[in-house]
């Protein structure tokens, strides 16, 4: 203990507090403060920047869902729209050929009748001509034929006999 | 690159400044050394003489000394201004009047007044004496100290130190307005500052109050470190081992948390709550006495004592060469010292960083402790 006060120095320890406290107040302003300030400027920058990413990181997921979302909706819409397309031209389609096959009915149908009154007409037609024909023939037959009644009778007869009519 | 230029450039003015003091601070002085060896260090009296004084600051910037073929001591390095306070006011001259003399028998005579070194100490003798009396003890007798204000080895280093620091560190601070990454030196100052607010400061003090200190805490945390870096270099510093200096730096730790105690911090101090009447003036005193004299005292000759103990262990270890070389021979007692030397030296870098952490450390404890504000129940 005695050695330690002799080896004390009042001088030194003078000259280290003044240069000490300079020292301390120097680099207080001109070095501590501003580095710290610093570090707490970049620390708190660092800070915002990884909180605005992460902001970005949710809006950019939601913006995601959303897409997602509109995405679907329009899938589905479009589905839908499809579906009823589908439909109508498959109504359409029916309906088309049930139009068609009226028309082609109702066709036949003109066509059968008429093909019926033709026929009637033409079995008329030709009952007309046979009996023209008949006629003329049985004129002709009788003019020729009248000359002898013997003949005639025949001639009746064979006629009558061949024709029979309906 | 800057910094490293502007270091080099330190460095060549030091240099240059040896290379000019030195012829003047050569001048032989065979008269003190009267040995037949011519002053060199080799029994085992001399190395704890010599260790001694390398301990104590010195009044000039001596790197070392040797003794030339004619048996002359020769010393290498340069003279300090001696500043003194004495009877007559203040008298200032260059260490080199004592020619190395550091028994007291050179006087030097300024204003009339006679002045003596002994052990590294400046004496005035009283009036009318013409050499200086010791009595058995080797204490001057006719002779008393004088206020010693001189710029010695020691603040040389402070002043080396703080310099350092200062250039270091507002490098740092004008290198952040233009970047907010520094680049090159600074880039391995800026984790250290970081580690002292965020290890050091900011558990110990608290997250509201820190910022107030951190002046305090980080320019002695870098001063102490430094210092006690640059005691193992070869230029011989023993700063942070001087008791004045770790004084100075308690004495600094003592009034920074005693002026920023807190209402809370007193009235724990002065009237402990929840302990009975009786006791609390006796808690009282055992505070305050804690608080004024023990935690500074444990400071101070926590880091005086480490510094002290690391530099006679690496010096007694360097010096075993010289003593252990009659036992072992040159050969095994140099290698020995040598690997015991560095082993040791190795162990003294992590402490030179230890004992500036640990003194930091405890003073933010302290001001903790001081700030602190009780939640009221």
């Amino acid at each position: 203990m005695e050695t330690l006060l002799n080896d004390f120095s009042p001088g030194l320890f003078f000259m280290q507090l003044i240069i000490l406290v300079i020292l301390i107040v120097l680099l207080g302003k001109f070095a501590w403060k501003p580095i710290l300030n610093s570090l707490e400027e970049r620390e708190s920058g660092i800070e915002d920047a990884l909180s605005a990413a992460e902001e970005a990181r949710k809006e950019m997921q939601n913006l995601t869902a959303d897409n997602e979302r509109l995405a679907k909706e329009a899938r589905a819409e479009r589905d839908a729209m499809m579906k009823e397309a589908r439909e109508i031209r498959d109504k359409m389609i029916a309906e088309a050929k049930e139009d068609a096959k009226e028309v082609t009915t109702k066709l036949i149908e003109t066509a059968q009748a008429s093909i019926v009154q033709e026929k009637q007409a033409a079995l008329a037609e030709i009952k007309k001509n046979v009996a023209e024909l008949s006629i003329g023939i049985a004129e002709s037959v009788i003019k020729k034929e009248l000359s002898s009644k013997e003949d005639q009778l025949k001639l009746v007869e064979e006629t009558l006999k061949n024709v029979t009519l309906n | 690159m800057k910094i490293a230029k502007k270091t080099i450039h330190f460095l060549t003015i030091v240099v240059l400044c040896l290379a000019t003091t030195s012829i003047f601070a050569s001048g032989s002085d065979n008269k003190q050394h009267n040995q037949k060896d011519g002053g060199q260090v080799n029994t085992q009296e001399e190395v704890k003489a010599y260790i001694e004084h390398h301990l104590k600051d010195s009044h000039d910037f001596s790197l070392f000394s040797y003794t030339n073929d004619e048996g002359e001591r020769k010393h290498v390095g340069f003279p300090l201004p001696v500043i003194l306070w004495t009877s007559e006011g203040l008298v200032t001259f260059m260490s080199s009047e004592f020619h190395h003399n550091d028994d007291g028998h050179l006087l030097v005579e300024k204003k009339g007044l006679k002045f003596a070194k002994i052990h590294s100490k400046i004496f005035e003798l009283d009036k009318g004496q013409s050499t200086v009396a010791f009595d058995e003890s080797h204490h001057a007798t006719n002779a008393h100290k004088v206020l010693d204000f001189s710029i010695t080895k020691s603040v040389v280093g402070i002043l080396f130190t703080g310099l350092l620091i200062f250039l270091w560190f507002s490098k740092l601070a004008r290198q952040y307005k233009t970047r907010s990454i520094p680049k090159g030196f600074g880039r391995a100052l800026e984790p250290l500052v970081i580690y002292v607010r965020d290890e050091i400061a900011r558990p110990n003090i608290g997250d509201k109050k820190y910022r107030k200190f951190m002046p305090f805490l980080l320019t002695v945390f870098f001063f102490i470190w430094i210092l006690n870096l640059l005691g193992l270099t070869p230029l011989g510093f023993n700063v942070t081992g001087q008791i004045a200096v770790t004084v100075c730096l308690a004495l600094l730790t003592l009034i920074v948390y005693i002026t920023n105690g807190s209402k809370d911090f007193w009235a724990h101090t002065l009237w402990m709550p929840g302990v009975p009447v009786v006791l609390r003036p006796i808690l009282a005193v055992i505070e305050l006495v804690g608080f004024i004299l023990i935690k500074p005292f444990s400071l101070l000759v926590r880091l005086f004592a480490n510094i002290t103990a690391g530099h006679f262990v690496v010096m007694s270890l360097i010096a075993l060469m010289v003593t252990m070389k009659e036992a072992f021979g040159p050969v095994a007692s140099t290698g020995m010292s040598l690997v015991l030397s560095l082993f040791i030296s190795v162990i003294e870098i992590l402490v030179a960083f230890l004992q500036a952490f640990i003194f930091t450390m405890l003073s933010s404890l302290f001001i903790g402790m001081a700030v602190e504000e009780h939640e009221h129940h």
